[in-house]
């Protein structure tokens, strides 16, 4: 474990300014066609502990993520990295459902790698591949690894760019608890390695374990931007009580 | 990327078991008539040629009209046919440089064992062609231009009958080969004129016999023509000329004569030099 | 060949029987490959670009997959007869010919397809390789490798169509004995001479013949995703 978390630092916490740090949302305006998606939402995402979204479903998480990343254009507002626009090759997302590449998971890994302009060496790839603890599976065909194992090595892959922000979608949504735990352990020493990590999840528990600051989205807007202790022992809002609470917030 | 390299290793092992055909400049090809090439007769004669002179002889084999187009469009360099009146426009156009005679053999009309029309056994083709129309028996025309096609309507128009004019529902042109016509009289029970060599060698008679043979409009005189290199300057003269010098002379009538099939000998060799 | 049957032929190792088949897999292989040389990077273009008119090309794309092979042949020996605008080449009825006509009779198979499949394979792979930052060349170099398996099944669609096929090549090819003389030429000869049993028989070798190539692709292609896709 601990040769992972230095493994980490190796590559993506080396002596780097985090110049996409920080990530400043201003009256984030997104509409698919005449719905609109999210309401005019101010945030900003400042270096450390992991940022958690929350909030009921299609509340906004994911459409805030591609924003983030660049998947998707907001039709009002700004989002800026360090007040600029983002670095090349300093972002990485993990979507809900990985999109693997088909082929072995180790070429997908090396894909990754050369995309970013990394050298795709067997070293480079062993490494990634031994950080998302996916290593002995490395001939296998991405598309044949279980949920798990696929969300691991889309985590691997998403390292390979040495992002200063990695934008997580629900990673273990649809995950067992042990595979559940493995993801966690690896998110947590990209955190610690210094990576900014932006996680949605629906997981209250999952949260509580990880989240340095809670962003609560309803129907949106942003209902809530507070630190997790605060978040979870005493919310402000009316809704962040009610889906604490495990009601059913539409 | 290793399955490229498969993909192309495949391509050129492939390309290597190409046939050298295309390698081999010394071929003609001889634009010809269904009835010469189903009866077996160029599989009988070319081999002969071949052993003699070495010249490859590809034969694309179409009806007479097809045949003669062919040449004219300079993609053959010899035409053998049977339709004399084609043939002789052809060389008067100067498509053609000359016309020779080869062979003969004859037509018959081929019928039903049954003979709707009773035409059996007669020797007037003309009176079997009105009994046809008369009994409005089917009777199945090439309908394709080609030599058999222009010999049948000729036969017609003697007897006075319009039948691709007027098309009676018991007269059905196919517009296919010489074969066709007789797998398709086979399974209608109809009439059908056809040359003998295709008859002899056509395997699946069932129910068809011949009605008519003997008379004498029934000759079916086979020409041959080289391509006129004045209009097609690629059409190898030497080469084509070589093979018409063959098929006339006495080695190549010879060969042309041997040609039998159950000892039913197909066609009879009357080259006598140029018609015109 | 005549009062011999087909299987006759194979038994006793006929070498025409082998030159027919020899000569029809190499002129359907090269021109499924050089069909798919062309068609497979336009099919790829045309699913990852947005151009004016794009839905005419591809409603235009999918209709020519239904080319009659016939007008194809005589389209081609219009172009190449010595008459024609490429008669100088003087080919007709040669297997280049065959191979050029059963070439453009397939690739629009292949173009259609292609497109489709590299278009559903973006739709999955689009915000991944927009994340990775993977530039256009990258991404169909990316979409055309990682559909390579679903590419053989579309070759071998394009193989079926060109293999299955009789109007061009009888029509190009000119069916001349020993030189352009394919399976189903001889089929159809052997019909019109009224041996319906060779027929039949040369038709079952052809089937045969598909059937073998197809399940060599499918093996080699099961073989393949199991250990890489």
């Amino acid at each position: 474990m601990l040769d992972s978390v230095a493994s980490v630092r190796d590559f993506a916490f080396a002596a780097r300014e985090t110049s996409a740090l920080p990530i400043r949302f201003e009256a984030v305006t997104f509409a698919a066609g005449p719905t609109r998606i999210l309401h005019g939402v101010d945030v900003t995402l400042v270096p450390g502990s992991p940022t958690v979204l929350m909030g009921p479903n299609g509340c906004g998480k994911t459409t805030l993520l591609k924003l983030a990343m660049g998947l998707l254009t907001q039709i009002g507002g700004a989002i800026t990295f360090a007040g600029g626009p983002a670095p090349a090759g300093s972002r990485a997302i993990v979507f809900q459902k990985p999109i693997m590449l088909r082929r072995t998971a180790a070429a997908n890994v090396a894909y990754a790698l050369r995309a970013a302009g990394k050298p795709a060496d067997e070293a480079n790839v062993r490494r990634l591949l031994d950080l998302a603890q996916i290593a002995p599976l490395a001939a296998r065909p991405a598309r044949r690894l279980s949920g798990g194992e696929q969300q691991r090595l889309a985590l691997a892959r998403a390292l390979a760019c040495e992002p200063q922000v990695l934008l997580l979608d629900e990673p273990t949504s649809s995950l067992d608890p042990a595979s559940t735990k493995l993801v966690e352990d690896i998110i947590a020493q990209v955190s610690a390695s210094g990576i900014k990590v932006v996680m949605a999840t629906h997981d209250i528990g999952q949260a509580r374990r990880l989240a340095g600051d809670v962003v609560f989205l309803a129907k949106g807007r942003l209902i809530e931007h507070a630190a997790a202790d605060r978040f979870f022992n005493d919310p402000v809002s009316e809704e962040a009580r009610s889906f604490l609470a495990g009601n059913l917030v539409i | 990327m290793k399955a490229h390299g498969l993909l192309i290793a495949f391509a050129a092992t492939l390309l290597l078991l190409t046939p050298q055909a295309q390698a081999q400049d010394k071929s003609i090809v001889v634009a010809s008539t269904t009835s010469t090439q189903d009866s077996g007769l160029f599989g009988h004669i070319l081999p002969m040629f071949k052993a003699k002179t070495g010249i490859d002889v590809k034969v694309i084999s179409q009806g007479t009209g097809q045949a003669i187009d062919t040449g004219r469009r300079g993609d053959a360099d010899v035409v053998f046919v049977h339709a004399k009146a084609q043939e002789e426009k052809f060389v008067a156009e100067g498509f053609g440089v000359r016309r020779f005679d080869v062979m003969y053999n004859d037509f018959i009309l081929i019928g039903p064992k049954s003979d709707p029309a009773g035409v059996k056994g007669g020797k007037d083709i003309v009176t079997a062609l009105k009994a046809i129309e008369a009994k409005a028996s089917p009777f199945v025309s090439r309908g394709d231009k080609s030599g058999t096609h222009a010999a049948e309507l000729a036969l017609w128009k003697v007897a006075s009958i319009d039948p691709a004019g007027t098309k009676p529902s018991w007269y059905r042109e196919i517009g296919q080969g010489m074969g066709a016509a007789l797998n398709t009289a086979s399974a209608m029970g109809a009439y059908v004129l056809s040359d003998r060599g295709t008859w002899l060698a056509f395997k699946t008679r069932d129910a068809l016999e011949i009605s008519i043979e003997g008379d004498k409009r029934l000759f079916n005189q086979y020409g041959i023509i080289l391509v006129n290199p004045e209009k097609h300057a690629h059409a190898k003269k030497e080469l084509g000329q070589a093979f018409i010098d063959w098929v006339i002379s006495k080695e190549g009538q010879a060969a042309i004569a041997s040609h039998t099939i159950n000892g039913e000998q197909l066609f009879f060799p009357n080259a006598g030099g140029a018609t015109n | 060949m005549d009062g011999a049957t087909a299987f006759d032929l194979i038994l006793s190792g006929d070498r025409t029987l082998f030159a027919i088949v020899r000569l029809s897999l190499t002129v359907t292989v090269l021109a499924t490959l050089l069909a798919a040389v062309v068609a497979m990077p336009l099919g790829a273009a045309v699913a990852l670009t947005r151009f004016p008119f794009r839905n005419v090309v591809i409603v235009v794309l999918n209709g020519l997959m239904g080319l009659p092979p016939v007008v194809v042949g005589l389209m081609v020996f219009l172009m190449l007869s010595r008459s024609g605008p490429l008669g100088e080449m003087g080919i007709l009825f040669t297997p280049t010919a065959m191979t050029i006509a059963q070439a453009i009779l397939v690739a629009p198979i292949i173009a259609a397809l292609t497109r489709q499949l590299i278009e559903d394979l973006w739709t999955e792979y689009r915000d991944e390789l927009t994340a990775m930052e993977v530039g256009p060349i990258g991404r169909v170099q990316t979409l055309l490798w990682d559909a390579r398996f679903s590419l053989v099944t579309i070759l071998l669609a394009g193989f079926g169509r060109a293999a299955a096929e009789v109007g061009t090549v009888m029509i190009v090819g000119g069916n001349i004995d020993g030189f352009t003389r394919v399976m189903t030429t001889t089929i159809a000869l052997e019909t019109s001479k009224g041996n319906l049993p060779l027929a039949i028989g040369l038709g079952i070798v052809l089937i045969a013949l598909i059937l073998a190539v197809n399940a060599l692709a499918w093996s080699v292609r099961e073989w393949a995703e199991r250990h890489a896709g």
